[in-house]
């Protein structure tokens, strides 16, 4: 009998190293694949064990912070200023998962990056409880305050950006939403946040300043005069031609100016053009320079490729258009037709102008910090993107944009002492029902720069059709988050 | 290889003159190190979860400590060439259990571990009964058909009515008193001594050859009635009680027993070829069954599942464990009991679930070998179905919570939250013990040269 006591005993080793065949393979092999399965609990309730680090503002007030909880998860994700950062901030959701910055900066904010892999090695040795690392923003508070407060009641967005380094000060959207709810620990909670999210016809999780593209209207004509001034055939004090009415071409349409009458006795200089935001001279020029000399201008202030890739934050391409003829062409110089940008892009613009032509990469980050919230792991470097316009181009757009808010359609904007350059817009939407959108887009101090900021306006409930333009309902808000900046 | 040489082999010629290692101050040795482990984890369950030391971790210590010490003391005295190896095993997985039922009870504030560690005393106490009354393990040969007979009766007890009761489906529980057990668990020793017993006294007969077809020797007809009434019995508590687990054991260890007795591979070709058919029909029939064919095939049909969970469970704990206390094993349905294995391989990782698997596989590793070397045809088969058996249970459920093979409830060996199953284990490894130390007994000088009934088996063995 001992040979087949042999064979079973073969059998039973070949059993067991079946066993420990497998179970290497699922916990050595399979693990990663398991571990990251979106509805494994385990991971989750992980997560929410460690204290995920804060999101900061440039003076370090917190717009999101874990605090401790009683229940099963140990850690609360709270958002202080809620709306008024939603955007920026996101929301962490175990059920929905992150958004924003919170999905942008996890690895950091959960303490899973590289860089804090020394700081975690250290907290195994002590015993200390691991901790994610803190993420210091760009965000001027008083010019985030301001903005917010300047759009109460409409739908809208603002950008603010530092024209130096590209760093940006403020970006709000409305109406926005409270984040606390989709960070609650209820299931229940968090889906009756989302499905309302969801049903809201003004899509309150929509950030607006970075991801909604609309047609920018009169203040593309800053691109317009720029590609002119660029192609070296006009200067700020060219007379172009600025008829009530300027004839299409290859087409029987009209274009015709806001108030139906000519320019300037019709022959405006190109600073008297963008004084009054004239329409037909715009559509003049743009087919004096061309498709491709537009789209080039375009292009170099930022237009066909993303921004904030660095950050992550879903940011929107803006857009002009490809294959026009010279009536499409009339109406993209002026901002019309396929022509669509964010308020972050014609943020960008009044930017690039601002500082001498060069544009700088935006940028939200500016340091990551250790668990301590204190030691420095990485700090955004300024970084040039692109030279949109000359030097020379900028200084004559400058002169160009003060005259429009000393003396044209942006006067809602002046600042007491300071000089402020700007460009206002008031864009049709293309549906005749729907009131215009409303942009302004600016920079102060005109002499020696610091802040540009955009300003769009989607929808303003309580104002009256004819009353919503750039000028009226947009520039004083851009010229409140200019103080704002400039006063701090 | 006839007897007397595998046993020239094994004993140099001056076997005799020689005092034979009992290997008791081994088993000292290695029991310490066992009542260490099993104390440690104890302790550092309650460390990582709550980060304390358990205020009762001396008297845990000491109710250890005398348990084993007891179970020790017997052997010395009533089996002293027993295995050295055997107990320090079992007291080793039963401390690990133990800290894994306790680290759950923590998470879901119950206190199973006490009742598991009464339990233990009372597998003790009756591993002490069976070193005591046992002397010889032949006696056990004697009632086959009735040992069978007591065998059945305890399967069908949990379909009595007012005492048999289900849970989670398998009826295979009975209640006397508020006292639950599982009379399958006993069934399962003494089904395995009355098939020992039974394949004893009817081998040559199932050996001889029937027909020999593509090589093999199938057995004649007339001698398939056995195989046929088990495999029928297995089905028969598969489709009644609605336990797969069992069943599959069951006829498993009765096709590794009749091969073992007869030396005929046509039985296990035979078995293999009725474990299929019998699989085929329940997976067509039962729909537990197809259930668990479906979670095998896919487990995250269902997320929250038992498999799906159990496999989370070993990625999260990964090469090296969470460590004990620290992992979420209470997410695991059922993880103090049929998924402790998954629950063990979470907080102590790869490494540790390797480290239990060895265990299990040198357990059963020494009961075989107590089979090679025991002289009589019983004492080898009972040994070779207790410990082959042992191992294929293993095997069952822990390749049923690591997606293996399908899912089959099954308790896990001396880790398992469950009275009836470590007490009767406990029971188990007192027969393996007996039979290791009669295997290693040194062999009275006079009975090598007079003709004994082992060798004379094994000549018409090798007549034929």
């Amino acid at each position: 009998m001992n040979s087949p006591i042999r064979r079973i005993s073969a059998g039973c080793l070949l059993l067991c190293v079946a066993l420990l065949i497998n179970v290497t393979y699922v916990q050595a092999f399979w693990a990663d694949e398991l571990n990251a399965r979106s509805e494994n609990r385990r991971v989750l309730l992980d997560e929410y064990s460690r204290e995920r680090g804060p999101i900061l503002l440039a003076d370090d007030t917190p717009i999101a912070q874990s605090v401790p909880s009683d229940d099963e998860y140990q850690f609360l994700r709270q958002y202080p200023q809620g709306p008024m950062y939603a955007p920026l901030t996101g929301y962490y959701s175990y059920f929905y998962g992150r958004t924003a910055l919170e999905r942008a900066q996890n690895d950091i904010l959960s303490g899973d990056d590289d860089r804090l892999f020394v700081r975690r090695l250290i907290d195994l040795v002590t015993g200390e409880e691991p901790r994610g690392g803190a993420v210091r923003l760009t965000i001027d508070p008083a010019a985030q305050q301001a903005a917010y407060e300047g759009l109460e009641g409409y739908k809208g967005a603002v950008v603010a950006i530092d024209v130096e380094t590209g760093a940006i000060l403020a970006a709000v959207s409305t109406p926005s939403y409270g984040p606390n709810a989709m960070a609650s620990h209820s299931i229940e909670e968090q889906q009756a946040t989302r499905e309302a999210l969801e049903a809201d016809p003004d899509k309150p999780d929509l950030n607006r300043a970075f991801a909604q593209r609309l047609p920018p209207g009169s203040v593309f004509k800053l691109v317009t005069a720029a590609a002119a001034l660029e192609s070296g055939d006009f200067a700020a004090d060219t007379e172009v031609p600025g008829p009530a009415e300027y004839d299409v071409p290859l087409s029987t349409n009209v274009l015709r100016n806001q108030n139906q009458q000519a320019c300037a006795d019709g022959t405006p200089t190109l600073t008297e053009a963008l004084r009054v935001s004239c329409n037909t001279a715009f559509a003049y020029l743009g087919n004096e320079v061309g498709e491709d000399a537009l789209r080039e201008q375009a292009e170099r202030f930022g237009f066909g490729t993303q921004p904030l890739t660095n950050d992550d934050m879903n940011a929107a391409t803006s857009v002009f258009p490809s294959e026009l003829d010279e009536a499409l062409t009339s109406y993209a110089s002026i901002g019309q037709y396929d022509v669509s940008a964010t308020p972050l892009q014609m943020a960008m613009v009044s930017a690039a102008i601002a500082n001498g032509g060069v544009l700088m990469e935006p940028y939200l980050v500016h340091s990551v910090r250790g668990p301590d919230l204190v030691s420095p792991i990485a700090q955004t470097e300024p970084e040039e993107r692109t030279r949109a316009v000359s030097p020379e181009t900028a200084e004559q757009l400058t002169e160009m944009m003060v005259d429009v808010v000393e003396n044209g359609t942006g006067e809602n904007a002046q600042i007491d002492g300071i000089q402020v350059a700007g460009k206002t817009g008031t864009a049709q939407t293309g549906r005749e029902e729907d009131p215009p959108y409303a942009w302004f887009t600016s920079f102060a101090p005109a002499d020696e720069p610091r802040v540009a900021v955009a300003v769009v306006i989607e929808e303003a409930p309580d104002t009256a059709r004819d009353d919503i333009g750039g000028g009226r309902l947009a520039a004083p808000i851009a010229r409140d988050v200019m103080e704002a900046v400039l006063g701090s | 290889m006839t007897l007397d040489r595998a046993r020239a082999r094994l004993e140099p010629p001056a076997a005799e003159s020689i005092v034979p290692r009992r290997g008791r101050g081994t088993e000292l040795i290695l029991l310490v190190f066992a009542i260490g482990i099993a104390t440690f984890a104890y302790i550092n369950v309650d460390l990582g979860a709550l980060g304390r030391v358990p205020p009762n971790a001396l008297a845990y210590l000491g109710g250890l400590a005398v348990a084993t010490g007891i179970a020790h003391v017997v052997i010395r005295i009533r089996a002293p060439y027993a295995d050295p190896v055997i107990l320090p095993i079992v007291v080793t997985l039963c401390g690990l259990g133990l800290a894994m039922i306790h680290r759950i009870d923590l998470a879901k504030d119950t206190t199973h571990a006490t009742v598991q560690l009464t339990w233990m005393a009372v597998g003790v106490g009756l591993f002490v009964l069976v070193l005591i009354f046992v002397r010889d393990h032949r006696v056990l040969s004697r009632l086959p058909y009735l040992a069978g007979l007591a065998g059945l009766l305890l399967l069908v007890l949990p379909l009595l009515p007012l005492i048999g009761h289900s849970v989670r489906g398998a009826r295979i529980w009975i209640n006397i008193g508020g006292m639950t057990f599982q009379p399958g668990e006993a069934a399962k020793i003494i089904l395995i001594i009355a098939f020992a017993a039974y394949l004893v006294q009817t081998r040559d007969a199932l050996a001889l050859a029937g027909r020999r077809i593509l090589g093999v020797d199938l057995p004649r007809a007339r001698d398939l009635g056995p195989i046929l009434v088990v495999w029928l019995g297995a089905l028969g508590i598969l489709v009644v009680q609605n336990d797969l687990g069992p069943s599959v054991l069951l006829f498993g260890i009765f096709v590794l027993m009749i091969y073992v007795a007869t030396e005929r591979i046509s039985w296990i070709i035979l078995g293999l070829l009725l474990i299929v058919a019998g699989g085929l029909a329940a997976n067509a029939v039962v729909s537990h069954v197809q259930d668990r064919v479906d979670f095998w095939l896919d487990p995250f049909i269902d997320p929250t599942g038992q498999i799906a969970q159990s496999l989370y469970g070993l990625a999260y704990g990964g090469l090296l464990g969470t460590g004990l206390g620290q992992g979420r094993p209470e997410l695991t349905p059922i993880s103090e009991s049929d998924f402790i294995g998954s629950a063990l391989g979470e907080e102590l990782g790869l490494t540790g679930l390797i480290a239990i698997i060895l265990l299990y596989a040198l357990l059963a590793s020494r009961g075989l070998r107590a089979g090679l070397l025991l002289r009589d045809p019983f004492g080898k088969l009972l040994a070779a179905g207790l410990a082959a058996g042992f191992l294929l249970q293993v095997f069952i459920v822990l390749g049923g919570v690591t997606k293996l093979i399908p899912l089959t409830g099954l308790t896990t060996p001396f880790l398992s939250l469950g009275g009836s199953s470590l007490v009767m284990n406990w029971v188990l490894v007192a027969l393996l013990i007996r039979l290791s130390d009669a295997a290693r007994r040194p062999v009275p000088p006079s009975s090598d040269s007079s003709p004994t009934a082992e060798t004379a088996v094994t000549q018409v063995v090798r007549i034929r």
